[in-house]
């Protein structure tokens, strides 16, 4: 094991968070027991209490969660050249089977400790707490992914150890490779280009759809999770070439390189604003049909589908920008 | 790349003749072959390394010797260190004492790779060392693409199998690694301050005095909730967070650039006879400052939630019935 | 207008120190009058006093604000009706330590979010109208009690609510500052304020600022009825 202070923050984070999540769905578990909003006996007082305790360690999860992400990958950057053949976090991340599926892990992980928030913000914004049974329920499906993040990190960083041989990204990344992302690659640019720049307008106008008639709301965050994929894959495939101006160098980690200007951080966190407050839209749709929520669902998708709305045509600014500030013309590909 | 001879295990010399087979591997540049040894100074206590350098073949008898040699091998003398025209006397192998004048001193900056350096000339070395001609104790190679580095390695040793190939990166990473352990190691030893740091901050964050108890119930009983509580309460901990994360920052700062890292150097540097003296290069890194936050302020956030969340849902009538 | 239906209230159920503060409570408090809450200590005055001004929430029973039923609602809500309708005056006064009797009738407002420069003003005119504005940038702990009673009326006036409480707000002062609370709760009266008093001093009860008394004992209601 590498005795890296990186290593330590990222374990000594993710179990942190992870002890807080399995708090939250015990406590969670004890207030959907005995809830009952019309009483007021002590025990409902103490349980709407402890509500609060549950949504603020929520609320720290996430913005560690968040944190730890960036930090996942700056620690598998900086740990590249203990490796041979690695010389970026793609390296890092291809040493043992795990690497990978950490930073998948964690990035659901955000998707759907964003997305709870969310629940749980309009279910306060309701005078009888109408969703205080399902949210807490869904915290059973939140924890079991925090908790195999936790555990999949954990294994990685404790097997990592220096002089093992892995790729470079030029090598994961490059056309000759067999796999799914090879595949990506060697899309034509023109294709991933349609590609992406119809299904961000096409997004955007289902937003639109859901700000100005209130409708729509499942289809726009169906369009939401596509097109956060479809960026992604943006990214490996065109956009971060001409970031690098190297038409081969498609690595999606580089970009967060402080020579790039740190712009990968902008634009992955532009894609996760987008995503999540687009992805809610439709996550609370089932609810409208409650009392006390009728009229409150509708205003809160509104204003999360402004706030994805804008963040995408952030991110397609940023790369929109980069493509044609860039030294690198890709005419005849 | 460099490329040694073993014998059992262990380093031996290697035979000169190696260098032409060697040399005719497509993609090696150039073979030197390398003379250099440990001296061990009965007189100072020290070990030496002592190497051959080109510019001094024909100066037989006269040394150039690096900044902690001088400083060591001038124990007892009023100077405090040896300098140019003094005389430092070796032993030789067979028991003789061999003269050799200082005619240079390697410069101050360069003391980290230099402070136990001695430069000499062939003649010199080989009166100081049983070294037959026709062996050197290890051959220098450079390639002309770096990516064959692995693949030239390989050929060499399967055309001399008692040879190992060192590829520079190895060094570097070795050392890299010993360094992390060694950091590691204090870490570990700072845990158990971050453990009582952690204790104390839940300590203190719990016993809520009376009057802070208080005026929360004020701001409750006249209007403020408990979501307006813990985001008071946010930012007071935020405040006494960053500024003492500040502090410590620049407390560190200080310490390792300007005070040298007295408190660490010991544990850093290892164990030895002759230390460098050394000034690190002032340098930040907002990786490291990244994961300082990582460890300290998340702890301490993590910690202080739920009193906080206890302070903040304090009941709104609790100052009307106290 | 605030109806309490069978409001009951228990500490520590189901425990052996289990207490009923208040029980079988209807009482119904009309606006722009004003009400006395009498009885000995430990009647339960303060407690029913803590529920009328959603304080507290009733361990039974209903409770009406302007026909809006408020009995279960959570804290949050419950928390921007008090302070949007109540205004509450404590019997010791409970001010906040170490700052300017300006700062602390503004604390009320600061959840609203309002414009700065806008609620100083509004707290500086209220001080002017208690003849308090030369001390609004005094730290409460040099205030008289006449000033710091008058900075706690300032207090519960800041947000301009429809309803004063006040709760033994006379215990601690002498028979002059009594009669100059009284003369101010009667100019409050007259702006149309509603007050509701909890207090077994007769100067309060007895004066004849009160249009309604109700008295109190053992947690019930013993008599409710209007001042002679």
């Amino acid at each position: 094991m590498i005795f890296h202070p990186g290593i330590m923050a990222l374990l000594l984070g993710s179990g942190l968070t992870a002890s807080m999540l399995c708090y939250s769905t015990y406590q969670g578990m004890r207030i959907i027991r005995s809830w009952d909003i019309n009483s007021g006996s002590e025990h409902q007082l103490e349980l709407e209490r402890r509500t609060y305790l549950i949504s603020t360690l929520m609320s720290y999860a996430m913005g560690f969660q968040l944190l730890s992400l960036f930090l996942f990958i700056y620690t598998a950057d900086t740990l590249s050249h203990l490796f041979i053949g690695a010389m970026c976090a793609a390296g890092s991340l291809k040493v043992n089977g795990l690497g990978y599926p950490t930073l998948i892990l964690k990035v659901i992980s955000c998707l759907l400790a964003g997305l709870w928030l969310i629940i749980n913000s309009t279910d306060n914004k309701a005078h009888d707490y109408p969703l205080i049974r399902t949210k807490y329920w869904l915290l059973f499906l939140i924890t079991p992914c925090l908790i195999g993040e936790t555990i999949v990190q954990a294994l990685y960083l404790l097997s990592l150890k220096p002089n093992i041989i892995t790729s470079c990204c030029a090598v994961i990344f490059s056309t000759d490779n067999n796999t799914f992302l090879s595949d990506l690659i060697t899309l034509p640019v023109s294709l991933s280009q349609t590609v992406f720049f119809l299904s961000a307008p096409i997004t955007m106008a289902l937003g639109l759809y859901v700000c100005l008639k209130g409708k729509g709301a499942v289809l726009f965050s169906i369009a939401s999770l596509s097109h956060f994929i479809i960026s992604i894959a943006a990214l490996i495939s065109f956009i971060s070439i001409y970031f690098y101006e190297l038409p081969t160098h498609h690595c999606p980690f580089c970009i967060l390189h402080q020579e790039y200007g740190y712009v990968g951080y902008f634009l992955y966190v532009a894609l996760l604003v987008s995503a999540i407050p687009g992805m809610g839209t439709g996550v609370i749709y089932p609810f409208r049909r409650i009392a006390s929520l009728r009229s409150i669902i509708p205003t809160v998708q509104k204003k999360l589908a402004m706030v994805s709305i804008i963040s995408t045509a952030v991110f397609v600014l940023i790369a929109g920008y980069g493509i044609l500030a860039s030294n690198l013309s890709m005419e005849a590909y | 790349m460099t490329i040694q001879r073993l014998v059992a295990g262990r380093q031996d010399l290697i035979p000169t003749d190696y260098i032409d087979p060697i040399k005719q591997i497509r993609g090696v540049q150039s073979v030197e072959p390398r003379l250099w040894g440990y001296y061990y100074d009965a007189l100072s206590g020290a070990n030496y390394t002592i190497m051959i350098n080109a510019a001094l073949e024909d100066r037989i008898g006269e040394i150039i010797i690096g900044s902690g040699v001088s400083r060591r091998g001038a124990e007892g003398m009023p100077s405090g260190e040896m300098r140019e025209n003094d005389i430092l006397p070796f032993k030789t192998y067979d028991g003789s004492i061999l003269p050799l004048k200082i005619k240079g001193l390697l410069p101050f900056t360069s003391e980290l790779v230099s402070a136990d350096l001695i430069l000499m000339s062939e003649t010199d070395f080989r009166k100081l060392f049983p070294i037959a001609s026709g062996h050197a104790t290890d051959l220098i190679l450079t390639v002309r693409n770096t990516k064959e580095l692995s693949t030239i390695a390989s050929k060499i040793t399967q055309l001399y199998p008692d040879t190992r190939p060192i590829l520079r990166d190895e060094i570097l990473r070795t050392y890299e690694a010993s360094f992390d352990w060694r950091g590691g190691v204090i870490m570990m030893v700072l845990s158990g301050a971050l453990c009582a740091f952690v204790i104390l901050a839940w300590d203190k964050a719990t016993g809520l005095s009376g009057e802070e108890k208080r005026e929360i119930g004020i701001l409750k009983a006249v209007g403020w909730e408990t979501t307006d509580i813990l985001l008071m309460k946010f930012w007071e901990g935020a405040a006494v967070s960053l500024a003492s994360f500040f502090i410590g920052v620049l407390l560190a700062y200080l310490h390792i650039f300007v005070g040298s890292a007295i408190l660490f150097e010991p544990v850093l540097k290892g164990w030895s006879v002759l230390y460098p003296n050394f000034r690190l290069t002032p340098y930040i890194s907002v990786y490291q400052i990244a994961t300082l936050f990582f460890l300290t302020v998340v702890p301490y956030t993590v910690i202080t939630i739920i009193p906080s969340w206890r302070s903040a849902t304090i009941d709104p009538d609790s100052v009307m019935r106290g | 207008m605030i109806r309490l239906h069978d409001i009951r209230k228990v500490f520590n159920a189901n425990k052996p120190n289990e207490f009923v503060a208040i029980d079988d409570i209807n009482l119904s408090i009309d606006f722009r009058r004003t009400t006395a809450l009498t009885g000995p200590s430990g009647s339960g005055k303060t407690t029913l006093l803590s529920i009328l001004g959603c304080m507290a929430r009733p361990t039974s029973g209903r409770i009406t604000l302007k026909d809006r039923e408020v009995t279960s609602l959570p804290e949050r809500f419950l928390t921007e009706i008090r302070r949007e309708t109540f205004g509450i005056i404590f019997q010791q006064f409970n001010l906040i330590k170490g700052l300017t009797s300006l700062e602390n009738v503004m604390i009320p407002a600061y959840p609203n979010g309002e414009k700065f420069a806008l609620l100083n003003k509004r707290a500086m005119a209220l001080l002017d109208m208690l003849d308090l504005a030369g001390k609004a940038d005094s730290k409460v702990e040099w205030l008289s009690g006449g000033e710091a009673q008058r900075t706690a009326i300032a207090r519960a006036l800041i947000n301009n609510p429809a309803i004063i409480i006040a709760d033994e707000p006379t215990a601690h002062l002498d028979t002059n500052l009594s009669r100059d609370f009284m003369e101010i709760m009667r100019r409050l009266k007259n702006e149309g304020k509603t007050i509701l008093i909890a207090s077994h001093d007769p100067m309060v009860y007895k004066s004849d600022v009160i249009d309604q008394i109700v008295e109190m004992r053992d947690g019930k209601i013993v008599s409710s009825g209007n001042s002679p």
